[in-house]
C-alpha cells in the first residue's frame, strides 16, 4: 500500500539528537555486543543525565522528609518538591499550582478520580462515555465504578484507520452523560484525539472531562486551559522522569468539593479524636510521604523537555514515522495498525508480521538489540476491536534516529529469516 | 538466544503434531494467556486409566505451541497417574532451549492445559472466574 508521506504539520528547526543522546547514559550500552535500539518509549522513557542528577542531589546534599521539619533540610527539600509543582502546572500551562496534584502514576490518578469524584457523582442509571482507545487504567476504574452503582459505560468505537468515531461519540453524548473519559493519544496505535473539540461538545452536553494525557504530555505540547477538560492525568516515567512520578490537574472548583482519596499524615490540617478537618488544595489529595524525589526529579524532567521544545519533539518523531512506514509497509507479510499517514499522531507504530506471534517477534529483535514491546498494551478491547491477540509496537522519542528505523527494519528481516518466511 | 529458534522448534510450530479437535474426547482443558492471547486446549481419551489419544487446538506463538506439540508426543501410552506427575523441569528439559524468564509461561501453557484435563479440572485453582 502506498503511503502518502507529508512533512510533518509543525516546521520546525531538527533537533540535534547527537547532543540529545549524549545526555542518556543508558544510549551507550550495548544489547548482546549490538548497540542498543530503544523503542518502547510508550511503556517507559529513559532518563537523562540532568534528571539522574536531580535525584543524586536529594539524597546526597539536602534529603529530609517534606512538609514537616521546622530545619534547613526539610525547607530545602519541601522548597523543591513545590518549586516542581510550579515547573509541572507551567508545563501543561495549568492556571495555579492548587490544582497540581503529585501521584505516583496516571493509574493512581485516574483511580484518584474514580474513588473522589466518581463515587459521590456517578448513581445509579447515570452514563459514562470512554472509548475503545483507552488504556486498561482508563477503562477499568470505570467499568468498576459503573458495575458498583448500577450506571451505564458506553464504549466508542474507532474506524479502520485507527481514527475515534466522532458521529458514535456525538451520538452517545447527545443520549447523555456525567462523564467522558477519554484518551488523548492511544498507547496502542499513536491516534491523536481531537480532545479540544471533543471537550468542548462533552461538556456542552453537560459531561464531566477527564483526559488521560499519559501519552500526550511527554510528545506534544499539552495546555489544559486550551483543551478545556476537568481533569487530566499523566506518569513521570513515560517523560524523562522516574517511575513514582506523575499528576493529576483538575478544576479547582470540582477538586475543591471532592472528599480525599486516600487518608493519613500530610492531608489533613486539624484532627481530634472526634474529627479531621482536610487540608487545603493540593495536599489534601497527598496523604502520606509523597514520592518527593520523583517529584522533584519531575520538575527536572520538565526543564529538559521546556528546553528542547516538545513540539519539536513532537515534529522529530513524525519524522521517523515518515521514514519508517513505507519501509515497514513494503515488506511482504507486514501490516501496520492504525493511522498510516502523520496527521494527529505520535510516533508510535503497531504491527504484525504474518505467520510469527509477536512475543517472537519482539525476542528475535531483542537478539538484534531492538527493544520493542509486544503484547496487548494493557489495550484488550482495543485488540479485540483490531481481531489480534497482540501487536508489536515501536514507540519513539527525542533521542530516536533513522539508524534506529533502519535497525528496525533489519529486525523484521531477521524474524522473517529465522521462520523462513 | 540464538538457539531459541532451533529447527525443531520451527517444525514443531508450522506442523504441530496431534493437532485439531479429538473424536470421542474423555478430558478436555482449555486454558489462555491473556498476556500474550495464546490459547490452547489440551483433549485426552483415556482408555482403562491409560492415554489412548491426545490432541491439542491453540494458537500462540512457538514457543507454546512447540511446547505442547511435543508434549502430545510424549504422552501417548502413558497411565494418567504418570500425566499427572509430569512437571515443569521435565517439560523445560524436554524442550531442549534456554526460555527466558519472560517468556516461561508460554513454555508451559501446554502443560497446565494438560494437568488441568488429567485432573479433570473446569478451573485451574485460584483461577476461577468471578461472575
Ligand atoms: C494512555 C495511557 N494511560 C495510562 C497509562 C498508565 O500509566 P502508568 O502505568 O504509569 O500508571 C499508560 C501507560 O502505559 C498509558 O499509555
Amino acid at each position: 500500500m502506498a503511503v502518502t508521506v507529508k512533512t510533518p504539520a509543525v516546521k520546525t528547526e531538527a533537533l540535534d539528537v547527537a547532543r540529545i543522546r549524549a545526555d542518556f547514559p543508558i544510549l551507550a550500552q550495548t544489547v548482546r555486543g549490538k548497540p542498543l535500539v530503544y523503542l518502547d518509549n510508550a511503556a517507559t522513557s529513559q532518563k537523562p543525565r540532568q534528571v539522574i542528577d536531580a535525584m543524586s542531589r536529594v539524597f546526597e546534599e539536602h534529603n529530609a522528609n517534606i512538609h514537616r521539619g521546622v530545619y534547613e533540610f526539610s525547607e530545602r527539600t519541601t522548597a523543591a518538591f513545590e518549586e516542581a509543582r510550579a515547573k509541572v502546572a507551567r508545563f501543561i500551562n495549568a492556571p495555579s499550582e492548587r490544582e497540581v496534584i503529585f501521584v505516583r502514576n496516571a493509574t493512581e490518578a485516574l483511580n484518584l478520580v474514580a474513588y473522589a469524584w466518581g463515587r459521590d457523582n456517578i448513581k445509579r442509571g447515570d452514563r459514562i462515555v470512554t472509548t475503545v482507545l483507552e488504556h486498561h487504567s482508563d477503562f477499568v476504574p470505570w467499568q468498576q465504578l459503573a458495575t458498583e452503582v448500577g450506571a451505564e459505560i458506553a464504549v466508542v468505537d474507532i474506524d479502520d484507520n485507527g481514527r475515534l468515531r466522532r458521529d458514535q461519540l456525538s451520538a452517545e453524548l447527545r443520549k447523555g452523560a456525567k462523564l467522558l473519559a477519554i484518551t488523548h493519544t492511544s498507547n496502542g496505535l499513536g491516534t491523536v484525539n481531537p480532545v479540544k473539540e471533543i471537550a468542548a461538545e462533552a461538556r456542552a452536553a453537560g459531561a464531566t472531562v477527564l483526559v488521560d494525557v499519559a501519552q500526550a504530555v511527554p510528545h506534544t505540547p499539552v495546555d489544559v486551559q486550551d483543551l478545556g477538560a476537568d481533569f487530566v492525568a499523566f506518569s513521570g516515567h513515560k517523560m524523562l522522569a522516574p517511575p513514582g512520578s506523575g499528576g493529576l490537574w483538575g478544576r479547582a472548583e470540582i477538586l475543591e468539593k471532592m472528599r480525599p482519596f486516600l487518608y493519613g499524615g500530610d492531608m489533613i490540617s486539624r484532627v481530634t479524636v472526634k474529627l479531621t478537618e482536610w487540608n487545603e488544595l493540593p495536599w489534601k489529595f497527598e496523604a502520606g510521604t509523597s514520592s518527593y524525589v520523583d517529584a522533584i526529579a519531575l520538575g527536572a524532567a520538565v526543564d529538559y523537555l521546556s528546553d528542547v521544545g516538545v513540539a519539536k519533539i513532537h515534529a522529530h518523531e513524525l519524522s521517523l514515522v515518515a521514514y519508517l512506514l513505507p519501509r515497514l509497509q513494503e515488506i511482504p507479510g507486514v501490516t501496520v495498525y492504525g493511522p498510516k499517514d502523520l496527521e494527529s499522531r505520535v510516533g508510535v507504530v503497531s504491527f504484525n508480521i504474518e505467520g510469527i506471534h509477536p512475543h517472537d517477534v519482539a525476542t528475535i529483535f531483542d537478539r538484534e538489540g531492538v527493544c520493542v514491546r509486544a503484547g496487548h498494551h494493557c489495550n484488550q478491547p482495543l485488540m479485540t476491536r483490531l481481531g489480534v491477540p497482540a501487536t508489536t509496537r515501536a514507540s519513539m522519542y527525542l533521542y530516536n534516529t533513522t539508524d534506529d528505523m533502519d535497525a528496525l527494519v533489519r529486525a523484521v528481516h531477521a524474524a522473517k529469516k529465522v521462520f523462513g518466511i | 538466544m540464538d538457539d531459541m529458534y532451533r529447527d525443531y522448534i520451527l517444525d514443531h510450530y508450522k506442523n504441530p503434531r496431534n493437532f485439531g479437535e479429538l473424536e470421542g474426547a474423555t478430558h478436555t482443558y482449555h486454558d489462555s494467556n491473556p498476556l500474550c492471547g495464546d490459547e490452547m486446549t489440551m483433549q485426552l481419551k483415556i482408555d482403562d486409566g491409560h492415554v489412548d489419544d491426545v490432541h491439542f487446538t491453540g494458537k500462540g506463538c512457538a514457543i507454546s505451541q512447540a511446547s505442547a506439540s511435543i508434549l502430545t508426543e510424549e504422552v501417548k501410552g502413558k497411565t494418567l497417574e504418570e500425566v499427572k506427575a509430569i512437571d515443569r523441569d521435565h517439560v523445560l528439559a524436554n524442550l531442549g532451549i534456554p526460555i527466558s524468564p519472560a517468556r516461561i509461561k508460554c513454555a508451559l501453557l501446554g502443560l497446565k492445559a494438560l494437568k488441568g484435563a488429567a485432573w479433570g479440572l473446569t478451573a485451574w485453582p485460584g483461577e476461577e472466574v468471578k461472575t
